[in-house]
């Protein structure tokens, strides 16, 4: 089963309300996965500043930016739930290495305007947990999980970020991810899970390293994914989404002069505004949509 | 009567229609906020007409029998799925399996379908006014299905004896699928479900019709090593 939702705002309109908008996508798709949930929201640049998002198993959180701030000049930490967003002008490489001494963190994202949040539990909990409907910007990917393929942990949760400001959720299954991972890898991708979404999303990361568009790099994955698929993916400039030829995953778009809105059902998106004149459809098996700046 | 989603749950909107007072004059009901719910009007068994006003999720008016349904918006998954008799009228769009497995009735969709229109579909007459998906009328073993736009890949795989009327182009047959030769009788079915969808007559000439081929009915020893 599985829920995923995604919404991309063409104007600045309705910046502030994409938290109360994703909320309610994700708390209709609750019942589609109750296991875990997750979403990356994606707000303007900052230039020359990381936002890195991290999932802590402590409470000692002003111990640990303590120690942080100490190797790390100019850091900011703001945490929400177990999640920490650090703010930087550190380049990833480097902090990434830094964290890796860190056992109690560990990366869910990082990028310029991504911030990422998952959770263990349902997903109605895990949003009031994170405040989502607090959050504004530009536009915003969600997952609501049922585990079928690998456990039930944080670990296991989608979105998966493979990338600076990329992400990826899934709904649906792959079958050839074991072979995949171990091609990803030998090429330096990093993929930390036994999950098969993350192995698309790094098929993704290495694809977008190669200087291909996400676009061709979707069509890519047409033919080196096996399996059955509805992915939406994220990045700086905007979001795609894409079905395998055989479309048994739903999904369905609306579009409206000022957003567009993709989810596994419709009734995530009735609440949206004006969505009942919206143009409305479903994405075609084996095609790249996509939207952005 | 006015039956408002927003404000009454959906299972107790679903009991009121599925327990009519026949004795009663009430016959007409409106349905509004749908909302994208899955299973409105599923199982209704009583000649009522019922209007939803709105885009509707997965199974609507499923199962029914009798009751004349109007969908002024999309409608999700499995419309009008298994369906034994009465008319569903989709203003808009339908998502995958429009009408599967359904024994009769008719069901008519003003914009496209996508994925397995008709699967398994076992009597029920489908028009739809624009296009369907991949897979539509997959295994389907009786019945008529017309479609005034195009076809997506594999139309009519491992089709039994139901009829395929088609205006636009296919993609592709499926496998056992073939063009068949539209007779008189032929044309006067595709006639009376045109009339139904309040389509001018005049249009039979433009369309082709597709059925079974009739190989797979029985086994086929030159096949044998492709099993």
């Amino acid at each position: 089963m599985c829920g995923i939702v995604g919404i991309y705002l063409k104007n600045k309109k309705y910046n502030s309300q994409l938290g109360k908008f994703l909320t309610g996508m994700m708390n209709s798709m609750a019942t589609r996965g109750p296991d875990s949930a997750g979403f990356a929201i994606y707000s303007s640049e900052k230039k020359k500043k990381y936002k890195y998002s991290v999932c802590s198993n402590t409470d000692e959180v002003k111990e640990i930016s303590k120690k942080l701030s100490k190797q790390v000049k100019d850091i900011k930490v703001k945490s929400i739930s177990d999640h920490l967003i650090i703010e930087t002008a550190m380049k990833p490489k480097k902090f990434i290495e830094i964290l890796k001494n860190y056992d109690e963190l560990s990366l869910v994202g990082y990028g310029s305007c991504i911030e990422i949040f998952k959770q263990v539990g349902n997903p109605k909990d895990v949003v009031k947990n994170f405040s989502l409907e607090k959050f504004s910007g530009s536009h915003a990917i969600g997952h609501t999980r049922m585990a079928t393929e690998s456990a039930i942990t944080t670990d296991g949760s989608h979105p998966y970020s493979t990338g600076e400001d990329e992400c990826l959720v899934h709904n649906g299954s792959l079958s050839n991810h074991n072979n995949l991972r171990r091609s990803l890898l030998k090429k330096g991708i990093e993929i930390k899970s036994m999950n098969d979404t993350e192995v698309a999303a790094g098929y993704i990361s290495n694809g977008l390293s190669d200087k291909k568009s996400l676009k061709e790099t979707l069509l890519d994955g047409l033919k080196d994914l096996d399996g059955f698929y509805t992915f939406i993916s994220g990045t700086k400039n905007g979001m795609a989404i894409v079905r395998d030829e055989i479309a048994c995953k739903p999904a369905v778009v609306a579009e409206t002069k000022d957003y567009v809105a993709i989810a596994s059902e419709f009734q995530a998106m009735a609440h949206l505004p004006n969505v009942n004149s919206a143009k409305i459809f479903e994405p075609e098996p084996g095609k790249v949509y996509s939207w952005g700046k | 009567m006015n039956l408002n989603l927003k404000k009454e749950s959906l299972r107790k909107v679903n009991e009121t229609l599925q327990s009519i007072d026949r004795k009663s004059n009430k016959k007409i009901f409106k349905i509004s906020n749908p909302d994208g719910n899955h299973a409105i009007c599923a199982g209704l068994k009583d000649e009522i007409e019922v209007t939803i006003d709105g885009h509707t999720g997965y199974y609507c008016a499923g199962m029914n029998m009798n009751a004349n349904i109007i969908v002024n918006g999309n409608v999700g998954t499995g419309v009008a799925e298994n369906m034994m008799s009465g008319t569903v009228h989709v203003k808009g769009n339908a998502s995958q399996s429009a009408g599967a497995t359904a024994h009769g009735g008719t069901l008519i969709i003003d914009g496209d379908t996508s994925s397995r229109c008709g699967i398994s579909m076992k009597g029920i007459d489908i028009i739809v006014k624009g296009s369907v998906g991949h897979m539509s009328a997959f295994m389907a073993q009786s019945g008529n299905l017309v479609i005034c736009g195009d076809a997506g890949d594999a139309l009519g795989d491992s089709i039994y004896e139901a009829n395929i009327f088609i205006k636009g182009n296919v993609k592709s047959l499926g496998a056992d699928c073939e063009e068949k030769k539209m007779n008189k009788k032929d044309q006067n079915i595709l006639r009376s479900l045109l009339k139904k969808a309040s389509i001018n007559e005049s249009e039979i000439k433009n369309f082709k019709m597709y059925g079974s081929a009739r190989k797979l009915y029985n086994f086929n020893i030159d096949n044998v090593s492709e099993y």
